[in-house]
């Protein structure tokens, strides 16, 4: 304690010199009233005073070196000797802060994601109390909850919120600013947004719930700081000036806050509208519409009033809207949780995140076991030397101090490293174009760097401990009369425990890394019902013709004819949105003869999509019977629609589709063609039930073509920007490859397999390192042994046994029990990778066939060295 | 060697001092060895204080303020357990040092 009273003193020096100053004036006051009493002048006595105390500043400069720095002292010994420890044994030295600097930098580099995605809450007033609602079942989408006839009715009669925001995070717009098109995307967002979410603008104004008085009555823009300073290059101008938003005019009010993005942590909005406003912007509203679930709603609850309270209300409106409009509500029950997480998909990012850092504990703790391994192995080689010292008046406590220092300091360095490797890394991780793209921007703070701190304090703990207590413990008398060598053989238990421990971990995480490339193979190899590979994305504005259904088509018709005759491309069809980027929702459908439309009478919940002839096509999602859509299904025909097998195996079982009736939309549609299933939101999803109704006959007015062509991305591109625009000149075209696009749904799995593998890589070079360590040691200490049994006649097999057979035990032993654990952690693994299955014996093989790897290569050397024993040279030695 | 030797018979006086009187601030503890030794060890008076602080900081005494008699402000110090151990030690030291010199002395 009065170690860290000292240092603690090295801050409070000024209060300590006043302290001291005033306990050295009162000496030399009380001597003067001596002197004066004794009957001197009190001139004389003052002198006399001064002179009998000595030199003042000399005394005092003393005194409180005496407080703050002497223990210094003693701890700057510690550590020069501790240098000097470490610089006599370099390759010692070495491996362990390299061994430390991969365990504390592969731990700083997850946990600063982690505290990049989950400890930063969204930069608004009070996140605590903001929560998004969720419906159970059939609104899958990632981020839809409600109609925005129900908003208004949950806005109106909830008691528990103090108000309720809807947002609509998919939209698109082209803003026109002088001449220039930038394409944008966005959020429409009830009045209340920014007042509810409590941010304030940088520049200019927000818009209110006072400014919107019905339908396209707001005609505001509020545009993102991002977009601002990089597309606007920060020109003042736009704010205040009328921008063309989709081809209507809209005010540019103001630019938010540069740490305000909206209400997700890695889709930021670019823009924010009025939801009034969203004809204009979308070209057709679903606002009327009560099936139309296409609004994520987000609430603030009132003080004091709990989740659970919250649910209940809401759900007893739920309930109410059920009995009132049982067309469209179905009385679903509702959630709240936290938003910014793409909606549930926040509870997999919480999961993953969370077990890749206790799986990169576990790297640090295997770490620590081969690190306590070294050091006692380094202690009770120095056990006589710390005996003499022992012996020679050094306190035990001493000793210890001054292993734990040595510790301390390994760790201190491996630490040092550590970060510096981190930091390397997740510069690396932020420039690849995935991780830029949804802002996620890791990087070492403060709690990050105190984190690593805390982390080297522990593990120099842990593997110091150990030497350190051997210290303690020794006897010198003992280890002088022995040497190392009885004291040694007596801690091997221990040394085993370490070991077998060492390599239980190391076969979890071989395990779990192997698990996540079976799962990666799984996901790249898993039928996704279409083919994104040698596909074009392109985003056509064809706003212009979108006053009729039928111009819309037909120049629909002549683009799609334009994209074909590019050379090169072989396929080309429209859909309303593609699969597998979120914002599907279910549509009710009914068997013929229903005449009551309430939503629990549905049969199926299908996602419907609007496609051109020839999207299957381009799509490669297989026909698997009947035909395709054709130009002539038109309004004025009768309503038809391809059905996947999910659809007509749950409607009809065995018997065939074609031909079958069903209710969609109020219509009566009769089944032309089956298609294959597919994945529509995420690969885990199970088969859903799809419907594709010919666009002349659907509601949608989105469009997005897909053109496939064997040619690469860049020269399609090129060449379809050419044909496409002399077929519609002054269109602006958005392009993208389908593979870049469906890219980012592998992210997850690559990010479990990249993360995974490299602590399984980790693990099994520490595990080498540790097994390697182990019986080399074991090697050198019993060469003398090896040697009497080979000149007692002792097999090659039985050298090899006493040499290895212990490391090879502990590699068993070691393995079972991390093989055990690794079936046990079969849930956990199955939160982040997909279709884990640690029984696969594809995995179960590949680790065996690792730690055996492992160990040969770990104890090939040794057991070589064991087998060249010459017991004449060795006997003639010490 | 003799640095050392030096700081701790100074230490010595104070410990025994403290054991003696209780309660003492700096002046009265130079006063005493003073009185104590007939005025024969005469060492600078501010040289008391670097010993105190740093026995101290060594645990082997307590330092509180309080007032003199005279209503004055001063810091006392008091003999911990460690300090008297301490003490122990160092007069068995010191009597060993001394029968040491005698013994060189007497040789001759």
């Amino acid at each position: 304690m009065a170690l860290i009273r000292r240092i603690v003193n090295l801050f409070r020096r000024s209060r300590m010199d006043s302290e001291i100053e005033a306990e050295l004036n009162s000496h030399v006051e009380m001597r003067i009233e001596e002197n004066v009493a004794a009957g001197m002048s009190a001139d004389e006595a003052r002198r006399n005073a001064l002179v009998r105390f000595g030199n003042h500043v000399v005394m005092k400069e003393r005194s409180i070196g005496a407080d703050a720095a002497l223990g210094l002292e003693s701890v700057g010994r510690d550590v020069m000797y501790a240098l000097r420890q470490l610089r006599r044994a370099p390759g010692f030295a070495a491996t362990a802060v390299v061994t430390l600097a991969l365990g504390i930098g592969a731990n700083i580099v997850v946990f600063s994601v982690l505290n990049a995605v989950l400890l930063h809450p969204l930069d608004v007033r009070d996140p605590g109390s903001l929560y998004q609602l969720r419906h159970k079942a059939w609104a899958t989408g990632r981020l839809l909850t409600s109609s925005y006839p129900a908003l208004e009715d949950y806005r109106r009669r909830n008691t528990t919120f103090s108000g309720l925001v809807g947002i609509d995070a998919y939209s698109h717009a082209v803003l026109m600013w002088r001449n220039a098109p930038y394409n944008l995307s966005g959020d429409e967002v009830t009045g209340n947004y920014f007042d509810l979410l409590g941010v304030e603008p940088e520049m200019g104004r927000f818009f209110h719930e006072a400014d919107e008085h019905g339908q396209n009555s707001a005609p505001y823009v509020v545009l993102s700081d991002a977009i601002w300073r990089g597309a606007f290059s920060a020109d003042p101008n736009i704010i205040g000036a009328t921008v063309d938003l989709n081809r209507h005019p809209f005010t540019v009010v103001g630019v938010t806050a540069p740490q305000f993005h909206g209400t997700e942590r890695f889709a930021w909005a670019d823009y924010w509208v009025p939801m009034v406003n969203q004809e204009q912007v979308d070209g057709w509203s679903g606002q009327q519409n009560r099936a139309f679930v296409a609004v994520t709603v987000i609430g603030r609850l009132k003080p004091g009033v709990t989740q659970q309270q919250a649910t209940d209300d809401l759900n007893a409106i739920s309930a109410q809207l059920e009995k009132e409009y049982p067309q469209s509500d179905d009385g679903q029950p509702l959630r709240l949780i936290h938003p910014g997480l793409i909606g549930d998909t926040g509870d997999v990012i919480r999961e993953f995140l969370w077990s890749v850092n206790a799986l990169a504990l576990l790297v640090l703790l295997a770490a620590c076991a081969n690190l306590a391994t070294l050091f006692a192995a380094r202690a009770a080689d120095r056990g006589r030397e710390l005996a003499v010292r022992v012996a020679l008046g050094s306190t035990r406590g001493r000793l210890a101090r001054q292993l734990l220092t040595e510790a301390l300091l390994v760790s201190l360095l491996g630490g040092a490293a550590g970060l510096g490797f981190a930091e390397l890394m997740l510069r690396a991780l932020n420039r690849l174009p995935r991780a830029a793209e949804s802002h996620l921007a890791a990087s070492i703070d403060a709690r990050v760097f105190g984190t690593g701190l805390v982390l080297m304090l522990l593990s120099a703990l842990l593997f110091g401990m150990l030497p350190a207590l051997q210290a303690w413990q020794s006897s010198p008398l003992q280890a002088m009369k022995s040497g190392a060598e009885q004291v040694h053989l007596r801690r091997f238990a221990l040394r085993d425990l370490l070991l077998g421990l060492q390599i239980a971990i190391c076969t979890l995480l071989v395990t779990a890394s192997l698990v996540a490339v079976r799962g990666m193979q799984h996901a790249l190899n898993a039928p996704l019902g279409f083919q994104p590979r040698n596909a074009m994305l392109v985003d056509m504005d064809l706003g212009d013709w979108s006053q009729t259904n039928d111009a819309l088509v037909s120049k629909q018709r002549a683009m799609i004819d334009a994209a074909r005759s590019t050379p090169g491309v072989t396929a080309v069809g429209t859909v309303n949105r593609t699969p597998m980027r979120g914002g599907l929702h279910g549509i009710p459908a009914f068997q013929p003869g229903t005449t009551d439309f309430k939503v629990n009478n549905a049969v199926l919940v299908p996602y419907l999509f609007s496609i051109s002839p020839g999207y299957l096509e381009a799509a490669q999602t297989r026909l698997l019977s009947g035909r395709d859509v054709t130009w002539d299904d038109t309004p004025t025909t009768p309503d038809v629609a391809i059905v996947n097998e999910t659809f007509a195996h749950k409607m009809w079982g065995n018997t065939s589709a074609i031909g079958q009736h069903f209710i969609v939309n109020g219509n009566l549609t009769e089944v032309v063609g089956v298609a294959e299933d597919g994945k529509y939101h995420d690969l885990e999803e199970s088969p859903y039930p799809v419907a594709y109704l010919p666009v002349a006959q659907a509601e949608d007015s989105e469009t997005i073509f897909i053109v496939r062509s064997p040619r690469s991305a860049s020269e399609m591109t090129a060449a379809l920007r050419h044909t496409l625009g002399a077929a519609a000149p002054n269109v602006t075209v958005g392009m993208q490859s389908w593979s870049d696009v469906i890219e980012g749904e592998l992210l997850p799995a690559r990010a479990a397999t990249v993360a995974l593998s490299s602590m399984g890589l980790m693990a099994a070079m520490l595990a080498v390192t540790g097994i390697f360590g182990m019986a080399a040691y074991s090697v050198s200490r019993r060469m003398k042994e090896l040697g009497i049994r080979v000149a007692l006649g002792a097999g090659r097999a039985r050298v090899m046994q006493s040499a290895v057979g212990r490391p090879v035990a502990l590699l068993l032993g070691g393995l079972a029990v991390g093989l055990t654990l690794a079936v046990l952690a079969k849930p956990l693994m199955g939160r982040i990778v997909y279709q884990a299955e640690p029984r696969d014996p594809l995995v179960l093989g590949g680790v065996l066939v690792t730690m055996v790897l492992i160990g040969v290569a770990a104890s090939w050397i040794p057991a070589r060295r064991a087998l060249r024993v010459d017991p004449s040279r060795l006997m003639r030695e010490d | 060697m003799a640095r050392n030797d030096l700081q701790g018979s100074l230490d010595l006086l104070v410990l025994k001092t403290l054991s003696q009187r209780g309660k003492l601030h700096g002046y009265g503890i130079v006063a005493h060895i003073q009185r104590a030794s007939d005025e024969l060890l005469q060492v600078e008076e501010g040289s008391v204080y670097p010993a105190l602080h740093r026995m101290e900081q060594s645990g082997w005494i307590r330092a509180d303020w309080a007032l003199t008699e005279t209503g004055r402000k001063a810091k006392y110090y008091k003999l911990t357990a460690a300090g008297g151990k301490q003490l122990q030690a160092a007069e068995e030291g010191f009597e060993q040092l001394v029968k040491g010199v005698r013994a060189m002395l007497r040789y001759a």
